[in-house]
């Protein structure tokens, strides 16, 4: 039975039509907020590579020129922080990472996404391919500003914002699930939004 | 950045308020007694569970502003357009109970058995991660060399003043003030930036670990400042406030 604090009610009803679009715990913001754990990288876009690995040896590598010619999709989706903000209709452009993934016969189970800055994380392949995954380098029409993980991060909005990892250079494919950074220090490893898994047993 | 595995349920806990601590027109202490407590590292933060009368609930994240082994605290500032600030810094009373669990995070910690100069840069309320890193050392006796930078609007948003102006030995506070200074004053002004930076923080030969907290736009010129200093990244930890944070 959780105490009642006498005197603390709602004040922010949020705005029409975002009723149902509100994940448990979270509260909505007009703004973007940043977390990140250290300083914003600067990898030069001349030595920018995507790449997707298996066992740390390459199987296939994109330039940024590369990735720049793949097709590209505009999607917009809600993100989730697990922070507690929210934000709606988000607009990102970027390449699907069925894409990116069907350039390698793969079977794995899951992938660890790394990034410039030793940032990793983990995700079953599974949300990460049919259409609910991008290498994004666009937001809201412009290129992505490098303190929200440009020149390009990963967007998995259907999981907690920190699986969208910023400044991401590439997967690497796995028979495991395998933690990454955040997941090392107590968060969720899979991270659904929806059923509040925050934190680790959540 | 490799880091120990904690894979324990956090659980909701029931806290009572032992103590409020006005430390600024905006800004209070709210000192807890929470049984069952797991215990907690120095930047570790925790999470708050508000439950109205109507059953509305609302959760927010909040860092820890004491040492481990001290009775848990948190400082909260009060935003205008906030829901649940505005209720902590006003209308919570000694004896009310709230929920919380934790502790959350693990990287934006210090540990006293760390020797390196430490370099601590606040924003603000980021300051409050970085009571809890010094109060730590001076619990634990730790010699690691301190220099605290602090960034606030005014003198009277200064957080923790008294305590921090009554450390001694291995301890160097700096204060900036960007919007105002009183007459006479004689700490710097204006912004944190590389000029400053280069001035009070350790040079990167000594092997210093700097950790930064404060709103996005300080952190991150902060952190870069650092980085262009010759800080390596990975020694440099960062916590950063949303510009939306209610």
């Amino acid at each position: 039975m959780s105490p009642i604090s006498r005197g603390f009610r709602r004040r922010n009803s949020g705005p029409a039509g975002a009723e149902g679009r509100l994940p448990p715990g979270q509260y909505l913001t007009d703004g973007f907020p940043v977390l990140s754990a250290g300083p914003t990288p600067h990898t030069p876009l001349d030595q920018w590579t995507f790449s997707i690995r298996r066992n740390g040896a390459e199987l296939k590598s994109w330039s940024w020129a590369e990735l720049r010619d793949l097709p590209a999709e505009t999607v917009t989706r809600d993100i989730h922080c697990v922070t507690r903000w929210s934000k709606l209709d988000t607009e990102w452009r970027g390449v699907s990472m069925d894409t990116l993934l069907g350039a390698v016969a793969h079977d794995e189970g899951y992938v660890l996404a790394f990034c410039d800055g030793g940032y990793t994380t983990n995700l079953p392949i599974a949300d990460v391919t049919d259409g609910q995954a991008w290498v994004a380098y666009e937001y809201d029409g412009e290129p992505l500003d490098p303190e929200h993980g440009g020149p390009a991060r990963l967007l998995v909005p259907h999981l907690y914002f920190w699986k969208s990892a910023k400044w991401v250079r590439g997967v690497e494919l796995l028979d495991h699930d395998e933690p990454g950074f955040w997941e090392t220090y107590g968060y969720h490893m899979y991270g659904d939004p929806w059923r509040e898994q925050r934190y680790s047993g959540d | 950045m490799e880091g120990t595995a904690v894979q324990r349920r956090l659980t909701w806990l029931v806290a009572t308020v032992t103590g409020i601590v006005d430390e600024t027109p905006s800004v209070r202490t709210i000192q807890l007694d929470v049984p069952g407590w797991p215990g907690h590292r120095a930047g570790q933060h925790l999470d708050v569970r508000l439950t109205a009368e109507d059953g509305y609930v609302a959760e927010r994240s909040y860092s820890i502003a004491s040492a481990p082994g001290e009775l848990v605290a948190i400082t909260v500032e009060r935003l205008e357009d906030g829901e649940v600030s505005p209720y902590l810094t006003e209308e919570l009373r000694v004896g009310d109970q709230l929920e919380l669990r934790g502790p959350v995070g693990g990287y934006f910690v210090w540990e006293a058995t760390d020797a390196r100069p430490l370099l601590l840069v606040a924003g603000g309320s980021g300051v409050v991660p970085l009571r809890a890193i010094v109060r730590e050392r001076e619990r634990r006796g730790s010699d690691a060399p301190v220099r605290l930078l602090y960034s606030s609007r005014t003198l009277t948003d200064v957080i923790y003043r008294d305590e921090l102006d009554a450390y001694g030995d291995g301890i160097a506070v700096s204060y900036t003030l960007t919007r105002a200074q009183p007459p006479g004053w004689t700490g710097y002004a204006g912004r944190v930036n590389s000029a400053l930076l280069a001035e009070v923080a350790w040079p990167a030969h000594d092997n210093p670990l700097a950790f930064v907290c404060g709103p996005t736009t300080f952190v991150e010129t902060v952190a870069e400042a650092l980085v262009g200093l010759r800080y390596p990244p990975g020694q440099v930890k960062t916590e950063r406030f949303g510009a939306s944070g209610r």
